[in-house]
């Protein structure tokens, strides 16, 4: 066991843990944040996407361990003073999902492609979405959903 | 009186994302209980190996260990084979124990399961249970595992044939065939598919020492079927003290319908250590244990008259069940299979023929459609394959052979009779959107270039809403096939609403509230809806075969009748006042002619459970249950159409439009119905073009990871142009036809279809699924052209 510490959510967390632990579980089953999802074993489904340091990475291809001194923002973080991120709002009016499985990914995913490429194409978004799986929409309103937002996240962000 | 503005047929944003959005919802995985202890399956390697012994002395010695248990532990223990729940005359069902104990005949048929303290320590642990296998040749595909000299899996099932079931009049066929002026035959693989929700299996089995409940969270779309069979069947427990609760669940396409060995041998074991116990299947595991779909090999033979009218149609095909038979597997390649090939078409003489054969891969059952894509693809493919022999236009033999408007209620020879349908009309509003005239023209340019456009056809029908139960058992089930809800008014008027049916994404916490608001009056704020609880939930069926809106949705409206009903008497006591001359309108019950005398919804409530004043011989409450069993199915149709380029340098197809105009009936939701059928074309696309469970020759699954598994991803897709027409179906009050599987059912075919057009050029009349670049260039390659 080894002792890590990491910013989640803004707040700072120091655990011991094994070092064999998934992020993604450290998350899940000791941080008790559990709007993060574990879709597959070969990091293709991005289910369990987050944004560390702002990067969008999949959080069960890294170790709990690698992440110390990391600064994490999961689904659960990205909601502001109770108000919906643009990017959550967007989905939900566009109905960018069905059984929820895969949303957070998408969500975390979403805001990091927006936040390099704050104006997209059609085709720079379906690229962009690549490493998500979605099996209930076929992405037709994930793409609506992430085109709304960014035309909605500037005004937000106040520019 | 304001009346409230019909929900019904709007648009409303769904009830249930903020929680999914905000990562607030709860999925089995995210249920914790304190001392939960966590399982870890061993599973065979082989894909048919006899087990000479099981060594668990290391296992059970392993750090943080609890106990470890084998096939012959769970037989000792009580522990029966799994159900089969749909019977054919002469069925063989070989046993299939929740643990194997002999023999293992697929590679993931769990032979042990190890619990421990935490799940990285029961995966520890499995890997030292030590199984002497002794392995057995094993045979993947079923036209083999039906030909002599096949390795045999079961005792019980000589020659792997577990079933052999037709349908239709075949000396009448036949003789159609004799006097036919055309004929066409083809042979197709319809392959095998693995479902693929997002959200792995889950079950968490939590016993209450005290009482010898237990409470199991599980991922199933049917609860209440989970319950009767593994208590009444698997566990020998009452009914009574087993609960079943499916929260929010990660998607289902079939494959959480179905009782798996892993929640059986949860909730045994929670019993024997008093803890509570849960299992997560990771991805690699769902791919060699949900039930896989499809694998169909198929002979069919189409008969033309001289005007190109379909006279017979001929079909024989063997269906690969997997190892054992899983839940309903029997009825997904006979009565949800044979019963759909007239397709839209008048066809005089229909004869099916099938063989259920058991293969050493995992067992299959119904996926998204189950059986009528199977169909769907057949008749498509060959109505489109008779119209190039004749050469006519695809839109034209379609035509031809519509079932007339005049023609509904429609008496098909394959045993269903459709409720109703208006077939050109749909075919027209896609032509239209498509401008396929114009599009025609394109292609044609496009050749002379070297570019391959292809356009294809699926004027597909449907079969949902899975009904009557009478018929249904008359024909094998060992179900009732209705659905329950019942609507509880509370005193203050608020309500809520419990349904059998259970939503795993299709939003019923919007729609069924949508069609309660409507009929009470009451703003949708003050509906609850509840599913997924056999605690809270009188019984029911629960969703699949896109019966939740027809069947689920129907229940919910006749209970809420009833509601008004005994609300009627008590405020027309109130008002003193006649029922007769009592109406209820915008939340208020009023004299007819005299609306300033009122009761609102609430005070009626609220009467009903003080029960200060009621009328004579009412008794108090104010809640209503109803089982609805429908008449008949209800009959979806539409026509879709594929544009699709292929590439003659890569042998890469591309979708480039994609027009759908489905008929769904009424519809409750149209932003949820289209989300449907969006992600159900993508499903049936995607067979078309990328997915296929591989097996080698030995039964190991090639494919058995998301790595090498063709999942679509939204760099593959286009948008979609959806339309609609509505024909309402006469079998229920609200005339819903029901919209989960049709974009899965109809996709296949016209993508299939568009991509044979793009490939006419080079002479190729037919390929088989999936069209991976690699098979399509090798087959323009072949061509010489």
């Amino acid at each position: 066991m080894g002792t890590v510490s990491i910013n989640v959510n803004g707040v700072d967390f120091t655990r011991e843990v094994e070092p064999r632990l998934l992020f993604v579980h450290f998350l899940r089953d000791v941080l008790g944040l559990t709007g993060t999802h574990v879709g597959c074993d070969t990091s293709q489904c991005g289910a369990c996407t987050v944004l560390v340091d702002g990067e969008a990475t999949k959080s069960c291809t890294l170790f709990a361990v690698q992440l110390e001194g990391r600064k994490v923002t999961t689904i659960e973080g990205i909601a502001q003073a109770g108000k919906l991120h643009p990017v959550q709002q967007a989905f939900w009016d566009k109905h960018g999902l069905q059984c929820g499985f895969c949303t957070p990914g998408m969500i975390i995913t979403t805001c990091a492609l927006l936040d390099k490429n704050p104006k997209p194409t059609e085709e720079e978004i379906r690229h962009g979405l690549e490493g998500n799986i979605c099996r209930c929409t076929g992405y037709h309103n994930i793409v609506k959903a992430v085109q709304e937002a960014a035309e909605k996240l500037p005004a937000a962000r106040g520019n | 009186m304001a009346t409230q503005p019909q929900l019904f047929g709007q648009s409303i944003k769904r009830r249930e994302d903020p929680r999914l959005i905000t990562g607030k919802g709860t999925y089995v995985d995210d249920v914790k209980l304190p001392g939960t202890t966590h399982a870890a399956f061993v599973r065979s390697p082989h894909a048919h190996a006899r087990i000479k012994s099981i060594d668990t002395t290391a296992a059970r010695n392993s750090k943080g260990v609890v106990a470890v248990y084998t096939g012959k532990d769970l037989v000792a223990g009580g522990v029966k084979p799994l159900p089969v729940g749909w019977l054919l005359p002469d069925i063989k069902i070989p046993p299939y124990n929740v643990l194997a104990v002999d023999k293992a005949r697929y590679m993931g048929d769990a032979v042990a399961v190890v619990i421990a303290e935490t799940p990285y320590l029961a995966r520890d642990a499995a890997d030292l249970v030590e199984v002497d296998y002794e392995p057995l040749p094993a045979v993947v595909e079923g036209i083999k595992a039906a030909q002599a000299g096949a390795p045999q899996l079961h005792n019980e099932a000589p020659n792997n044939v577990s079933f052999k079931w037709s349908l239709g009049d075949k000396q009448k066929t036949d003789d159609a065939f004799k006097s036919a002026a055309k004929t066409v035959k083809q042979k197709f693989h319809n392959q095998r598919l693995i479902p693929n929700a997002i959200e792995p299996r889950a079950t968490l089995a939590s016993v209450n020492p005290g009482t010898g409940e237990v409470t199991a969270w599980i991922t199933t779309q049917n609860p209440h079927v989970h319950r009767l069979l593994m208590a009444a069947f698997v566990l020998g427990m009452p009914e009574t003290k087993l609960r079943i609760i499916s929260p929010d669940v990660g998607g289902g396409f079939g494959s959480k319908i179905f009782v798996y060995p892993e929640e059986c041998a949860l909730t045994w074991a929670t019993k024997q250590i008093n803890r509570p116990v849960k299992w997560v299947a990771d991805r690699r595991e769902a791919f060699i244990t949900d039930r896989h779909g499809r694998d169909h090999d198929t002979e069919a033979e189409i008969a033309l008259d001289a005007k190109g009218k379909i006279v017979g149609l001929r079909v024989k095909t063997i269906a690969n069940m997997g190892a054992y038979l899983s839940l309903f597997a029997p009825c997904v390649p006979t009565y949800l299979y044979g019963t759909l090939l007239s397709g839209c078409y008048q066809i005089p003489n229909i004869f099916v023929d099938v063989t259920g054969v058991f293969t050493n891969t995992v067992p299959v059952d119904a996926y998204r459609g189950a059986g009528r894509p199977e169909a769907c693809y057949v008749v498509e493919r060959m109505v489109d394959l008779a119209a190039k022999e004749i050469g006519v236009d695809p839109v034209e033999i379609r035509r031809r052979n519509f079932i007339p408007k005049e023609a509904f209620p429609y008496q098909t020879p394959v045993a269903v009779q459709y409720d109703s349908g208006n077939y050109p009309i749909a075919l027209d509003k896609a032509l239209e959107t498509l401008n396929y005239s114009a599009l025609r023209k394109e292609q044609e340019n496009l050749r002379k270039q070297g570019r391959y456009l292809g356009i294809g056809f699926s004027t597909y029908v449907e079969a949902c809403g899975l009904a009557p139960s009478q018929v249904a058992g008359a024909l094998g089930a060992q179900a009732g096939l209705y659905e329950s809800a019942n609507v509880r008014v509370h005193p203050t008027g608020k309500v809520t609403v419990f349904t059998g049916s259970h939503s795993h994404g299709q939003g019923h916490e919007t729609t069924f509230a949508q069609i309660a608001a409507d009929e009470l009056q009451v703003p949708m704020d003050d509906i609850e809806i509840v599913h997924g609880d056999t605690g809270q939930i009188p019984f029911g069926m629960g969703s699949y075969g896109s019966r939740s809106g027809p069947v689920g949705g129907t229940a919910i409206y006749l209970s809420v009748q009833k509601i008004k009903e005994k609300a009627k008497k008590i405020a027309a006591h109130l008002l003193e006042a006649k029922e007769e001359d009592v109406t209820y309108e915008g939340g208020k019950f009023f004299v007819k002619g005299s609306p300033d005398r009122s009761k609102g919804f609430g005070d009626v409530a609220l009467m009903a459970y003080l029960a200060h004043n009621m009328p004579k011989g009412l008794e108090p409450g104010l809640e209503a249950l109803t089982f609805f069993d429908p008449g008949n199915f209800v009959f979806p149709f539409g026509t879709h159409i594929a544009v699709v380029e292929v590439s003659k340098e890569t042998g890469k197809t591309k979708i480039v439009r994609y027009v759908a105009v489905d008929d769904l009936g009424r519809v409750i939701n149209p932003m949820i119905v289209d989300g449907m059928v969006q992600g159900g074309i993508v499903q049936g696309a995607s067979q078309a073009l990328w997915e296929e469970a591989i097996y080698d020759e030995n039964g190991t699954l090639l494919t058995g990871s998301f790595m090498n598994y063709a999942m679509p991803h939204a760099d593959d897709v286009p948008f979609f142009e959806l339309g609609r027409t509505e024909t309402p179906s006469p079998v229920n009050p609200l005339g819903i036809k029901g919209a989960g599987e049709t974009g899965t059912i109809a996709s296949t075919a016209a993508v299939a279809n568009a991509v044979m057009d793009a490939l006419s050029p080079f002479g190729i009349r037919h390929l088989d699924m999936p069209f991976t670049p690699g098979r399509v260039w090798e087959a323009i390659r072949s061509s010489g052209r």
